[in-house]
C-alpha cells in the first residue's frame, strides 16, 4: 500500500506514440463556442500515462474521439494532424481507421456496466474482440480471453468467464473492460474517466491496475479525469485543458506543485484537502436531530435486504455531521429515513423537541418544514416546467408565509445565494449546475428548516464550482446558525466542511467521532482503507 | 404551443397539421361550402360530375337515394370530428386520471386498476363495441362509452408508465419533503412533465378513433340515419361497389387521409418531444 511513485522510474524513449498538431474541432452550430478544442498540440509516448484535466465542456472527451478517429456526428476536424506511428488519422481512408481501432488504440469507457452487453457473457464479450482483428481457433480464444482476464486481476477467471455482466460488481466489470482493450495489445490505450464511476477502494484498484499494465506492456495511456487526486496517483505526465484549449502540459510533479497557467492553479486551488476543519466547537445543549435504533428492511418475497441497520445519532445545533460511505452503504436510505420520504421498519427520529418520527397526516405536513433537503442531481432536483420564483416562493408559502411575502423572500433567497434578481422570472433549464444547486439551496432555505440534509449536492459539479457551493454552504450555516447533515462518498469533501464524521458500510454505522478523531485517528478498519484509498493522499496541494 | 411549432420543423409535420386543418375548416363551415342538403333526394345514382337538375354540377356523384356525395361528405366530416373528439376527450379524462392515480400511489391502488384496465384490454374490442351498442342501442353518447371502454385503459397504460418514472424524480422528492398535498404533487409537479408524450398520443388516439366510428358506421352501429357519416355512406355503397365505386371509395379515402394528418402530425409532435427533453 505504498503510494505510487509520482515520476518514471525509467528513461522515456524518444519516439512518439501518437503526435497531435494544431487539432481544432468544429462544433455544430448554436454551440456556447465554435471550436470543441482548439489547437491543440501534444505527443503521447510510450510507456507513458498522460492524464487529461478539464472541467466539463473542456473538450477532452471530443479530443478523444478524434484520436480513436471518430468524431461525433455534427462535429467535424477542420485542421490539423493526428499521427499514430507517423500516420495521420484524420486523413486515412476508414477502413484503415477501422483496422487501427480497438487493435492498435484501445478505448476504456466511464460507465463499465453501459459498456458491456448485459445478454451476453463477459467471456464472449472478449473473445468477440480476438475474433474481430485476428483469426484463431475457439480453444485458443478462450485461453486467450482467461489470460487477459486474469492479467487484470479478476478473481477465479473461469468462473467470470462465465458470468453475466450483472452478476459482476462495477469495478470487476471495469476490469472486464480494460481486459477487452487490451485484447489486441494495443500500442495506445485511451481512458476516459474509468474510475468515475467507482468506489474510492475499487478506484484505488484500478488505478494501481494502470500503472501496472503500463510497466509490464509499454502501452501509451491517455489518461482523461476531472480528478487532481486520481493525477497525482497514476499521471507521468499531466495536460489541462480549458474551453478547449491545451493551457498546461508538463511533467505530473512540476505542474502539481508549481502550476503556470492561472487556470491550473486555480483548478488545484479548488481541490478538497483531505485534512479536518480545525476549529470544533463545543458540544452542548440539547441535540437538533437525533436518530435511535433507525432500520430499514426491504421484504421482497424471500429475500430480506436489510438497507440500514440499527443506526443511532444525534447532532448538537449549529452543527455539521459528513456521513460518509461507498455505494450500498446506506447513507441515502438514512437521508430518505430522516426526512421521511420512505418509511422506516423501525426505529425514531427527533427533530428539536417534535418526535418527528412517530407523524403522521396534518401534523408531519406541518412538520416537514424543520427538516429541508439539498439533492445531488442539480439537473433532476428542479421541476423542469416552473419557473426559479415561483418554485422559490412556493416552498416559502408552504412554510406559512402569504403570498406576497412568499415571492419577497424568494427574492432575498436568490441574492443571498449569490444569483441576479432576473433569475426569479427564468426556467431552471437556462442556468448552469452550479446555478441550479444554488437554486436548490434556495429552495430548502425558504421554510427556515432547523435541519438542512444535503445528500451528495456536490458530487455532481466540477471541482471549482464545486468549491464555491461548499463555501456557501459554510457561509448560510454560520449566518443562519442551520445544523448540517451532509451526505457524501467523497471523504475529502467530508473533512473540509464538517464537525463530526459518520463512516457507514454496508447498511451499518461503523464509526461515528468528531471530524479530527476520525480522519487523525480512524479507529475501523474500513475507515482506515478508505482513508488509504483517497486518491492523490501522497500529494498535498499547496 | 411551443411544441407545436418545434413539432413544424418537419415538413411532414406541417403536411400532417395542413391536412388536419382543412378537415377542420371544412366541417365547421359546412353549411356555406357544401353545394346541397345532404338529407335531401335530388336525383339517384349519378355519377361524379354529373350535371344538377338546379345547372350545378354534382361533382362526386350523389348516392342510391340520389343524395349529392359531396355534401354528405362535407356534413360528414362534421359527425366524425365531432364525435371522436368527445370520445377520445372521455377516454383520456378517465385513462389520464387513473394512471396518475395509480402511478403516484402505486402499491393497492395501482393493483387494482391495473387489473381493471388489462381485464378491459383482453376483451376484444370490436365484440365489446357491439356488446355496448347493441345492448344500448346507436347513439352518439353510446359510441362515446364504447370508445371509451376500448381506449381508456391504454390511455391509462401510458399515463402511468409515465408518472412512474416522473415520481421518481428529486422535484417530486422535494414537494413531498416541502409537506405539498397529494393533489398538489399530482398536478403541480407530474402532470406538466407527462403532458407532452400524452398530446402526441390524443392526436395519433384521435385519428384511430375516427377509424372506429367510420367501422361502428359501417357494421350499422353507428349513428342513426339520416345524419351523413363516412362509414355509414361506406356501408349504403358497397352492394353496387362494382357498378358504382364511387359511392364507397371518397368515404374511404377521406377517413384514410384524416389518419395520416393525424399520424404525420403526432410523430412531428413526438420527434419534437424527443428534442426538448435532450436540450
Amino acid at each position: 500500500m505504498s503510494p505510487a511513485p509520482l515520476l518514471p522510474s525509467q528513461p522515456l524513449l524518444a519516439q512518439p506514440l501518437l503526435a497531435v498538431s494544431d487539432l481544432d474541432i468544429r462544433l455544430p452550430r448554436g454551440a456556447d463556442r465554435q471550436l470543441a478544442v482548439t489547437g491543440v498540440s501534444f505527443e503521447l509516448r510510450e510507456g507513458e500515462i498522460l492524464c487529461v484535466v478539464g472541467e466539463s465542456g473542456s473538450g477532452k472527451s471530443v479530443l478523444s474521439s478524434a484520436i480513436m478517429g471518430a468524431v461525433a456526428k455534427g462535429l467535424a476536424i477542420e485542421r490539423g494532424r493526428v499521427l499514430f506511428r507517423g500516420d495521420d488519422i484524420v486523413t486515412m481512408p476508414e477502413s484503415e481507421r477501422r483496422r487501427l481501432r480497438g487493435n492498435r488504440i484501445a478505448m476504456v469507457f466511464q460507465e463499465p456496466m453501459a459498456a458491456l452487453n448485459p445478454a451476453i457473457k463477459v467471456g464472449a464479450q472478449v473473445e468477440e474482440v480476438l475474433l474481430l482483428h485476428a483469426r484463431s481457433s475457439p480453444g485458443e480464444r478462450r485461453a486467450k480471453a482467461l489470460s487477459l482476464l486474469a492479467s487484470t486481476h479478476l478473481p477465479d477467471p473461469a468462473r467470470i468467464h462465465d458470468s453475466y455482466p450483472h452478476q459482476l460488481s462495477g469495478g470487476q466489470c471495469q476490469r472486464v473492460v480494460i481486459a477487452m482493450a487490451l485484447a489486441m495489445n494495443p500500442a495506445v490505450l485511451i481512458a476516459d474517466e474509468p474510475t468515475s464511476a467507482l468506489d474510492v477502494t475499487t478506484q484505488a484498484q484500478v488505478l494501481r491496475l494502470f500503472r501496472e499494465l503500463k510497466d509490464v506492456h509499454r502501452h501509451g495511456v491517455l489518461f482523461i479525469t476531472h480528478d487532481f487526486g486520481v493525477v497525482a496517483e497514476v499521471a507521468d505526465r499531466v495536460a489541462v485543458m480549458q474551453a478547449g484549449r491545451m493551457v498546461e502540459i508538463g511533467e505530473t510533479r512540476q505542474v502539481l506543485d508549481d502550476p503556470r497557467h492561472p487556470y491550473t492553479r486555480q483548478l488545484i486551488a479548488a481541490v478538497p484537502r483531505a485534512a479536518a476543519k480545525p476549529v470544533l466547537a463545543s458540544v452542548e445543549g440539547p441535540p437538533a436531530i437525533e436518530l435511535t435504533h433507525l432500520s430499514k428492511i426491504y421484504q421482497m418475497g424471500e429475500r430480506r435486504v436489510v438497507a440500514l441497520s440499527d443506526v443511532s445519532l444525534s447532532l448538537a445545533k449549529g452543527h455539521t455531521l459528513g456521513i460518509v460511505g461507498e455505494s450500498g452503504s446506506g447513507k441515502s436510505t438514512l437521508a430518505k429515513l430522516a426526512v421521511r420520504l420512505v418509511a422506516a421498519t423501525s426505529g425514531a427520529i427527533r427533530i428539536g423537541d417534535v418526535d418527528f418520527g412517530s407523524l403522521a397526516g396534518g401534523a408531519l405536513k406541518a412538520a416537514r418544514r424543520k427538516i429541508q433537503m439539498i439533492f445531488q442531481d442539480p439537473y433532476g432536483s428542479l421541476n423542469p416546467r416552473h419557473r426559479v420564483g415561483p418554485i422559490i416562493a412556493r416552498a416559502a408559502t408552504l412554510g406559512g408565509l402569504k403570498s406576497a411575502e412568499a415571492r419577497e423572500r424568494a427574492k432575498q433567497l436568490l441574492s443571498l445565494v449569490g444569483l441576479a434578481p432576473e433569475a426569479y422570472d427564468r426556467k431552471p433549464e437556462q442556468f448552469s449546475g452550479g446555478q441550479r444547486q444554488r437554486i436548490g439551496i434556495a429552495r430548502a432555505l425558504a421554510m427556515n428548516p432547523e435541519v438542512v440534509l444535503a445528500d451528495e449536492c456536490v458530487s455532481a459539479l466540477d471541482v471549482s464550482v464545486q468549491k464555491q457551493v461548499l463555501k456557501l454552504i459554510a457561509d448560510l450555516q454560520s449566518q443562519l446558525g442551520i445544523t448540517l447533515l451532509f451526505i457524501t462518498h467523497d471523504l475529502r469533501v467530508a473533512a473540509q466542511v464538517s464537525d463530526f464524521i459518520a463512516v457507514m458500510r454496508k447498511g451499518e454505522l461503523v464509526e461515528f467521532g468528531p471530524a479530527t478523531e476520525v480522519l487523525v485517528t480512524p479507529r475501523h478498519a474500513y475507515t482506515q482503507e478508505l482513508l488509504g484509498a483517497a486518491p492523490g493522499r501522497a500529494w498535498l496541494p499547496k | 404551443m411551443r411544441l407545436l411549432a418545434a413539432a413544424l420543423r418537419s415538413p411532414a409535420a406541417v403536411l400532417g397539421l395542413a391536412i388536419v386543418a382543412v378537415f377542420l375548416f371544412v366541417s365547421l363551415f359546412a353549411p356555406f361550402i357544401a353545394p346541397y342538403d345532404p338529407l335531401k333526394t335530388i336525383a339517384p345514382l349519378q355519377l361524379p360530375g354529373a350535371s344538377a337538375p338546379d345547372g350545378g354540377h354534382f361533382w362526386l356523384g350523389t348516392d342510391l337515394l340520389g343524395r349529392d356525395i359531396l355534401s354528405r361528405m362535407i356534413y360528414g366530416t362534421r359527425t366524425v370530428l365531432l364525435w371522436s373528439t368527445i370520445a377520445t376527450a372521455a377516454a383520456f379524462a378517465a385513462g389520464v386520471l387513473a394512471g396518475l392515480l395509480a402511478g403516484y400511489f402505486q402499491g393497492v391502488t395501482d393493483t387494482v386498476m391495473s387489473f381493471l384496465a388489462n381485464t378491459l384490454l383482453s376483451f376484444p374490442v370490436m365484440v365489446l363495441y357491439i356488446i355496448i351498442i347493441t345492448s344500448f342501442g346507436a347513439s352518439g353518447t353510446n359510441i362515446v362509452v364504447a370508445v371509451g371502454f376500448g381506449s381508456a385503459p391504454v390511455v391509462f397504460r401510458i399515463t402511468r408508465a409515465l408518472v412512474m418514472d416522473v415520481r421518481e424524480r428529486d422535484y417530486v422528492a422535494a414537494a413531498i419533503t416541502q409537506g405539498e398535498s397529494h393533489l398538489a404533487v399530482m398536478l403541480r409537479e407530474i402532470l406538466p412533465n407527462v403532458t407532452t408524450p400524452l398530446i402526441a398520443d390524443l392526436c395519433l388516439r384521435l385519428g384511430y378513433t375516427a377509424i372506429t366510428i367510420g367501422v361502428l358506421g359501417f357494421l350499422g352501429l353507428g349513428l342513426p340515419p339520416p345524419t351523413p357519416d363516412w362509414g355509414s355512406m361506406a356501408a349504403e355503397g358497397k352492394a353496387m361497389a362494382i357498378a358504382f365505386p364511387h359511392m364507397v371509395i371518397f368515404p374511404c379515402v377521406a377517413i384514410s387521409l384524416l389518419m395520416l394528418g393525424l399520424s404525420l402530425l403526432s410523430d412531428g409532435l413526438r420527434e419534437a418531444a424527443k428534442r426538448q427533453v435532450r436540450t
